[in-house]
């Protein structure tokens, strides 16, 4: 092995020892019960939420224009860490039938857009699953299930839908929904 | 050599700001110029009709929605999308002087919104009655 070799080695090394050491500080954010959640289901996946589980960033630090401007203006510009890239390629080649409603992009634009929801979906998600809808994941559901939520917020008029992220995350469009920002409406 | 570098890239930031536009903005007024251009080769095209225009923008055509469903029946006021509620702006170019200026916009809105209330593209007749309502429309 040459020196140079070996010391390419070493950094390594060092560098997995210290992923050992720095992960679970970093999972340590969400409470106590979604470890016992994933613990107690029968979900075949490893991982948190049966491998269902958002990214990490949800979004880059570097946005992306046309993301930005074509898909804000029906609903909020959801960040690419919500879903799996595998969701996106299915939500991008259907964008004619977008959940009722016709969205379609030229070609151009689907491509490029398409390319940075793809490389900036979930890096934490494990499970062969493709869902559409972001409330349908593991995590979505676990974090307002009705022990999170209380199920009348999801009847009131400000609230709409659960779609409606901005409802109770005021920065939800910045890919921030940090749990001390939260703002149920009344 | 550094200079060099740095002037031949602001260049090419330059000319590849200029293509990233698709296309330079146009008035409304032009915009439904071109679509009488292409309605005039339809046999029969006695041009464009704004109460025609308003009577097609306010009625269903076979689906849950009409134009006005998100646009309301006011064009010069601020609509809302029916099914997430997100604010959508006026229409009327007399209420917002971004409407009807890009000819790629138009046609993008013209093929999803006629999808979603006709299940079909508009017809040139169609569109150019839609504008000529619209730009009728006082604020």
């Amino acid at each position: 092995m040459s020196i140079h070799k070996q010391r390419t080695f070493r950094v390594f090394t060092v560098a997995l020892l210290t992923m050992g050491i720095t992960m679970p500080a970093a999972q340590a954010d969400d409470d106590d019960r979604d470890e016992r959640y994933g613990a107690r289901s029968n979900e075949r996946y490893s991982g948190k939420y049966g491998g269902e589980n958002r990214g990490k960033p949800l979004q880059p630090a570097q946005t992306n224009i046309k993301f930005q401007q074509e898909c804000s203006t029906c609903h909020i510009a959801y960040s690419p860490g919500l879903l799996p890239a595998e969701s996106w390629r299915k939500i991008m080649n259907g964008l004619d039938k977008h959940f009722g409603s016709d969205a379609s992009l030229d070609a151009q634009d689907n491509k490029e857009v398409t390319a940075f929801l793809v490389s900036n979906a979930s890096n934490r998600w494990s499970a062969p699953t493709t869902p559409l809808r972001i409330t349908e994941t593991a995590w979505f559901k676990r974090k307002h299930d009705s022990r999170e939520i209380n199920p009348a917020v999801w009847k009131n008029p400000q609230v709409k839908s659960p779609a409606n992220c901005a409802a109770c995350h005021p920065r939800a469009e910045r890919g921030d929904f940090n749990e001390h920002d939260i703002r149920i409406p009344k | 050599m550094f200079r060099i570098f740095h002037i031949s890239g602001l260049a090419l930031v330059v000319v590849a700001g200029l293509a990233a536009q698709p296309a330079l903005a146009e008035t409304p007024n032009e915009m439904l110029a071109s679509i009488q251009k292409e309605a005039s080769s339809t046999p029969g095209f006695q041009g464009f009709s704004a109460a025609r225009g308003e009577s097609f923008f306010k009625a269903k055509h076979g689906n849950e929605w009409s134009c006005s469903s998100c646009h309301t029946d006011n064009p010069a006021v601020p609509g809302k999308h029916a099914k997430t509620g997100k604010v959508i702006d006026p229409l009327a170019p007399s209420a917002n002087a971004e409407r009807f200026t890009s000819p790629k916009k138009m046609e993008k809105w013209f093929k999803r919104n006629c999808n979603d209330v006709l299940n079909r593209v508009c017809t040139p007749q169609e569109k150019g009655d839609v504008l000529a309502y619209l730009l009728a429309v006082k604020k």
